[in-house]
């Protein structure tokens, strides 16, 4: 579980704590933040693992798979949910600004998929959960760097599921609206009036998503992009 | 580098391409992957597997040029002992 110290990376790590999943909880520099995930997940009778390790690094997979399968075998499931903006108009936009986004929120979901299914094919079982965004879907000015990586990353999505379906793996993205967490607490109230639930969505209305698609009852749902945005786009 | 002799690669082979869905008794040296109705997931699978255990590493235009399970029983033995 990339990203998992705080807001929706948070909530879904309790979501698939709850469900009996060990959960290995990534951090980039939020140490607290994910010792506190870890916490309340093993008061809660569960267990898990804070990694320290920024997923955009191409080394990223060496320091996050091995501990992960000494102290829980392989993994079996796999949420790309780190992401980083850096927003401005493409006119304006530096290539520094392009280029993290990218290696973040594309380029580590990639290395990061292609090193949990060597296990997952082995084990013809596996479960990868894409965090995308309605961004990728539907144009918002000011961040073309983020919309470009999310679009990737849900065609990347649909991609790998068809050549990795017949082992029984799916790989599925959750495509979030405006969710309240840190990342979107600069958006303004007006976006709120182009909402039709007239609300931000929370974390673990995006958590009980992923908690779904990883679970068995969703093992013929495959490739596909589940929008959850209090109908902002329907 | 863990050593092997053929035998034991192709052994280890037709484990593996049995558990594909290959016929065990159609696995020879000469059968091709076509015959065995192995696929390139198959192909990437099997290489991972052979990489792991042997050690050698199979990129995906040396299984380009392996036709047969013979073929790749002889590319992995060559570079195991070498």
């Amino acid at each position: 579980m990339t990203g998992a110290s705080r807001g929706i990376g948070e909530a879904i790590a309790r979501a698939l704590a709850e469900e009996g999943w060990p959960v290995g909880v990534n951090y980039r520099k939020d140490a607290e933040g994910a010792g506190r995930v870890v916490e309340g997940i093993e008061s809660d009778g569960g267990s898990a693992l804070a990694i320290q390790a920024d997923v955009s690094d191409p080394g990223a997979a060496d320091e996050l798979f091995p501990p992960l399968e000494e102290r829980f075998g392989p993994v079996l499931v796999l949420v790309n949910n780190a992401g980083v903006r850096a927003d401005g108009l493409a006119p304006q936009l530096e290539d520094d600004a392009w280029d993290r986004v990218l290696d973040t929120n594309l380029t580590a979901p990639f290395r990061l998929t292609r090193r949990a299914l060597r296990g997952m094919m082995r084990a013809r079982f596996g479960r990868i959960v894409n965090i995308a965004s309605i961004v990728g879907q539907r144009a918002n000015p000011g961040q073309a760097n983020y919309a470009a990586s999310k679009a990737g990353l849900i065609a990347f999505t649909s991609t790998v599921a068809a050549e990795v379906a017949r082992r029984s793996v799916t790989v599925n993205a959750v495509a979030p609206g405006l969710v309240e967490t840190e990342l979107t607490e600069d958006i303004g109230d007006e976006m709120l009036q182009a909402i039709p639930a007239r609300r931000a969505g929370t974390p673990e209305e995006i958590a009980a998503c992923v908690r779904f698609l990883v679970s068995e009852e969703a093992s013929y749902v495959n490739g596909t992009t589940l929008t959850v945005d209090g109908g902002m786009t329907a | 580098m863990p050593t092997a002799n053929k035998e034991q690669i192709e052994e280890r082979m037709t484990e593996a391409l049995v558990s594909f869905g290959a016929e065990k008794e159609q696995i020879k040296r000469d059968a091709t992957w076509e015959s065995l109705d192995v696929d390139s997931l198959d192909l990437v699978e099997l290489a991972q597997i052979l990489e792991e255990e042997y050690g050698v590493k199979m990129k995906e235009e040396d299984m380009k040029d392996l036709k047969t399970v013979g073929d790749a029983v002889d590319f992995v033995a060559d570079r195991a002992e070498s």
